[in-house]
């Protein structure tokens, strides 16, 4: 399966079964949209009115990159990765639901004030310790293994941060594992000593900050309805730049209401953020600030823009990382894994403040997909099998998408609460990552052929 | 090649060593 597209003046080939790509000029990109189907007489008599010898030479060009195994190669991965899901696996990362609580009200919150639905609570140092417990003794003979604190707010239970990451710390060495501990914060409570703190312990923060202020004002007011731009911004650049602009986010989430989402990446980026990740939100339709269909033209021109915006400030010695452009085109991860999925309900879980084990932390507060507790362990068995084995190759709409080595088949949580099964797809979604992976292909492009001619001058 | 830029790696190598963009 070949993916051919034009983006921004590139014409753009992706191999989806190799993952090769290629940047090719217009008369090679009309002989590639008839290769499969018509013989080469065939394809000279329907581009007649080019130099029959430059039809030859591209046809000839693109016959080599077939023969190659880097053009129109198929997919023969299914019973492999069929095969791969079924090895025994094992927990490798935990998301600790430190606090259900919140000091904001956000108004597109899944979490609804950090409560999930549920009860507000702080997660007890011995429900965390016990979480550790569990992943160490969940996780077989795997060194390393993650730890996310997430809310809620888990600045609002810090003292129990804390004592969590001594804790781990301790198990270290006699257990032979690495503990790596990551941070999500909205930055009220954020001070000195906790940026300390996070730079002594944290491989990676993520700092929410949707944009520009009225933007994130609008969405991410204090519960007397006052917006929390000013309250964190000076903050989080304190927090960045103490962290060398490496090993955290700016996490944003954009809405029907700032369509024009650019201007927000824009305008972290002009406030000195190097690692930006501003994100659709997803919502049910019946929400006034959720994602519509009508709505995708305006953001995929959006993307367009953010795209041609970073190979500017890319030649300009002025670039930033953007989340959902990271495409790796020369390592990047194996095929296995690639189809497998994220590892929700099997290789990662979520904990609630009271000990109880969900699939990922989209689906806590939904009591059907409780599968046990960090005290005694797992005793929904059919849940992880379920988990296990979807895959790119258990959703029909992933089988013929030309994104899916990108995707790995998309979040289940989606799927599940636009569809009631994990098996299915979020079609907005779905639109929002192949017009991403697009973009993300033009921006190597770009790039690479600069700096080609770079060094051909 | 005059007409096509190959701008990279083929997923079938990672079949037999492995085993998100």
């Amino acid at each position: 399966m070949v993916h051919q597209y034009k983006n921004n003046g590139y014409n753009m080939v992706l191999d989806v079964a190799s993952g090769s790509v290629h940047v090719v000029d217009d008369l090679s990109y009309e002989i590639i949209a008839l290769y499969e189907d018509h013989t080469m007489e065939e394809i000279k008599e329907k581009l007649s009115d080019h130099d029959p010898k430059e039809v030859q030479e591209a046809y000839e060009e693109v016959k080599n990159l077939v023969e190659a195994g880097v053009l129109f190669t198929e997919d023969c991965y299914e019973d492999y990765i069929c095969e791969f899901k079924e090895r025994p696996t094992v927990v490798k990362a935990l998301c600790l639901h430190i606090a259900h609580d919140c000091n904001l009200a956000c108004r597109y919150c899944f979490a609804e004030e950090g409560e999930y639905k549920g009860r507000r609570a702080l997660m007890s140092a011995e429900v965390g310790k016990a979480a550790l417990d569990f992943l160490v003794k969940s996780s077989g003979n795997r060194r390393n293994l993650e730890v996310d604190f997430f809310g809620g707010e888990p600045l609002m239970n810090f003292d129990v941060v804390r004592e969590i990451v001594a804790y781990g710390r301790s198990l270290e060495k006699e257990n032979n594992k690495k503990f790596r501990f990551t941070l999500t914060t909205n930055g009220v409570l954020l001070n000195d000593e906790i940026m300390e703190f996070a730079n002594r312990e944290m491989d990676n923060v993520v700092l929410s900050i949707d944009g520009r202020k009225e933007v994130h004002d609008y969405m991410r007011p204090f519960r007397n309805g006052k917006g929390s731009y000013d309250f964190i911004i000076d903050k989080f650049k304190k927090f960045a730049d103490s962290r060398n602009q490496q090993k955290y986010y700016v996490r944003g989430t954009f809405t029907h209401h700032n369509l024009d989402f650019s201007k927000d990446i824009f305008h972290l980026a002009d406030e000195g953020f190097e690692q930006i990740s501003v994100e659709p939100v997803v919502a049910a339709e019946t929400e006034d600030y959720a994602i519509k269909k009508e709505d995708l033209p305006k953001i995929m021109e959006e993307y367009d823009i953010l795209a041609r915006e970073m190979v500017k400030r890319e030649k300009e010695g002025k670039g930033f990382t953007f989340f959902h452009f990271m495409i790796d085109l020369t390592g990047g991860p194996c095929v296995a894994k690639r189809l497998s999925g994220c590892g929700s309900g099997t290789e990662y879980l979520a904990v609630t403040p009271w000990g109880d084990l969900y699939p990922c932390h989209q689906f806590v507060g939904q009591d059907e997909f409780c599968m046990g507790n960090v005290f005694e362990g797992i005793n929904r068995e059919d849940i992880v099998k379920e988990f296990k084995a979807s895959c790119v190759y258990t959703k029909e709409e992933c089988r013929n998408c030309f994104a899916r080595f990108y995707c790995s088949g998309g979040c289940s949580a989606n799927s599940y609460n636009f569809n009631g099964t994990i098996d299915g797809t979020y079609e907005i979604g779905c639109e929002l990552e192949r017009k991403r992976v697009e973009c993300a292909l033009m921006v190597k492009a770009a790039l690479a052929l600069e700096e080609e001619n770079e060094e051909a001058q | 090649m005059k007409h096509i830029k190959t701008l990279t790696k083929t997923l079938q190598n990672t079949v037999k060593k492995g085993g998100v963009g």
